[in-house]
């Protein structure tokens, strides 16, 4: 290829921070983009093959292996799913639990990428560590609100990676109440370094852009959705689980091993934090609703570097939901209810602290699993990540490549992108010219 | 807990050489061990403790079993050297420690130098003889 003499390739081979491998090439001529590639190279991981011929039973222990950050997305999504195949509906306590385990890992997942992964790009630091040397007080917080999530997975899972104490139906043993009396001190005090995170975090310098997303999350009728609800956006989409396949597609992009998703007719959409917020905001709980009003988040947030402010405030919405839950907790006198499989199709999706996690089950009469689908949040929000890099770009392309570079890698966190998940898939590529 | 050591072997029984922490550490019958197969949850479990010993597998390019020791306490870990399959390894957890102020007082890593990972493979026998010395030596001097 002959090099055009104001050609400009950035390469960032290896995507730091961020889950699992994945790249990023961008060509530039002059100030316009002429390549713009987001690719995956971690190989694809055949999960849903390898569920083939598995019983149904065991989907949510498979799939939890995908993540060993949002293990219990995993499990929760593929129990929905062969739930509804087997016509089963869990009782009201059965389903706190699952929303308190769940609770468990967005406090994980969001402290780990707020104080690890996304705060050092806002102050100008390359690692956690580093972070760390100047800021030990706050590290030290982070790193005890992602030990209080795992400890919360631990105690209702068995264990916090990968979790083995749930099932489809339920879970194989319930709680005591001493034993979640025990987690409250620890909650209480996370509930409060979750507002001082809000608080810390809302005064980071932000980067000024915004982008007009087709937002995509689930919705509940009774509260801020998390292990349950319909999906919904703010173009209108307003669909059971079960219609995922009628509105969404997946497509193979030869750069990446991942496949894309998209929504039929339109493209690219956005799910994660910034559009559960934005299209539940009406449900926060009390202290995430006030803290979001003092942070200047308004009822929708459109740019995705606020999207640290945002995990914040779910932070604050984990614990106080966390603490409800515990307050009414009454142990139930079975830990899970039957289900039989029958010859049919299930369809199960929650929010993962990433976004919408979608699985997909047929079985057949003996209980055996004859197909599976899963698609992560990431594979999700791949196009919208390329939406956002090239809306980006404009009037910075102008930057030396050390500058650039660092805010490109700052805007592809914003989605907190889990290759791992996603191939079922990250290394950024810049290319100048 | 005071006055005897923590011995912690990190490693994965499947991976080879990977294994060599591990095998260290449940060879060692009269020390306080703990084998783990990553570094999640080892500031949690040197919390409280006065001397840590850690032993994982390494890889800088020497020779397979090539033991080196590190006096943790005082010198930084190399990055890239303590491999890890996920991006927060051993060096990683320990210069956060020291960043956050919670590396016990006295802490000791060796690195066993390890050529082959492979997926299903034993520990070669450069490991394995590697790893029956730093027992033998741990365990004489108090391990």
């Amino acid at each position: 290829m002959t090099a055009l003499h104001n050609e400009r390739n950035l390469d960032v081979e290896y995507l730091a921070r961020v889950e699992g491998e994945g790249a990023l090439h961008l060509t530039l001529v002059g100030d316009e983009i002429t390549d713009l590639r987001f690719k995956i190279f971690e190989p694809p991981r055949f999960f849903e093959a390898l569920l083939r011929g598995r019983r149904f039973s065991e989907a949510p222990d498979i799939t939890a292996r995908i993540c060993g950050i949002c293990p219990i997305a995993y499990q929760t999504s593929s129990c929905n799913a062969m739930e509804q195949a087997a016509g089963v509906e869990l009782p009201p306590t059965l389903r706190a639990l699952r929303r308190l385990i769940y609770c468990g890992e967005w406090i994980e997942s969001h402290g780990l990428h707020i104080y690890f992964l996304h705060a050092p790009d806002f102050l100008g630091y390359e690692s956690g560590i580093a972070l760390a040397k100047d800021f030990p007080d706050r590290v030290g917080a982070g790193l005890r609100l992602k030990k209080i999530g795992n400890h919360l997975m631990t105690v209702l899972g068995g264990r916090e990676i990968h979790p083995i104490n749930t099932r489809v139906g339920g879970f194989y043993r319930a709680p005591t109440r001493p034993e979640l009396d025990a987690l409250v001190p620890d909650l209480e005090w996370g509930l409060g370094a979750a507002i001082d995170t809000v608080r810390w975090v809302s005064g980071f310098p932000m980067p000024e852009f915004s982008r007009d997303y087709e937002y995509v999350a689930m919705r509940h009728p009774d509260r801020y959705a998390i292990e349950e609800g319909r999906i919904i956006s703010n173009r209108g989409m307003d669909i059971d689980v079960s219609e995922w396949t009628d509105v969404f597609e997946e497509e193979h992009v030869e750069r990446s091993n991942a496949l894309h998703a998209r929504i039929k007719d339109r493209g690219a959409y956005h799910v994660g934090p910034m559009a559960r917020y934005s299209l539940n905001h009406d449900q926060l709980t009390p202290l995430a609703r006030e803290e979001a009003d003092r942070a200047g988040l308004g009822p929708v947030c459109t740019n995705p570097f606020q999207s640290i402010v945002v995990r914040a405030v779910e932070l604050v919405l984990a614990f106080e939901e966390t603490l409800r839950i515990i307050g009414e907790y009454q142990r139930p006198a079975q830990p899970s209810v039957v289900v039989e499989p029958r010859s049919s199709s299930g369809h199960g999706a929650s929010e993962a602290p990433r976004g919408l996690l979608y699985h997909r089950y047929s079985v057949d009469e003996n209980g055996l699993i004859t197909d599976a689908q899963i698609v992560p949040p990431t594979s999700q929000n791949q196009l919208s990540i390329e939406d956002d890099l090239r809306a980006f770009l404009h009037g910075r392309t102008s930057l030396p490549d050390l500058e650039l570079r660092w805010q490109l890698e700052q805007a592809i966190r914003n989605y907190d992108p889990c290759i791992s998940c996603a191939t079922h898939f990250l290394d950024l590529t810049v290319e100048r010219h | 807990m005071a006055g005897r050591r923590l011995v912690i072997g990190i490693g994965n029984r499947d991976r080879g050489d990977d294994a060599a922490g591990l095998l260290v550490a449940e060879r060692l019958t009269s020390a306080r061990t703990s084998l783990r197969s990553d570094c999640a949850d080892l500031m949690e479990l040197w919390e409280g403790e006065d001397e840590v010993v850690v032993v994982d597998a390494m890889r800088t390019g020497r020779p397979a079993g090539t033991v080196t020791r590190i006096d943790a306490a005082r010198t930084s870990l190399p990055a890239g050297q303590f491999g890890s399959t996920h991006s927060f390894g051993l060096a990683e957890t320990v210069e956060l420690a020291r960043a956050l102020g919670t590396l016990p007082e006295r802490l000791v890593i060796y690195g066993i130098e390890g050529t082959d990972f492979t997926v299903g493979a034993p520990p070669s026998p450069a490991v394995t003889t590697a790893v029956s010395r730093l027992v033998r030596d741990l365990a004489s001097d108090g391990g």
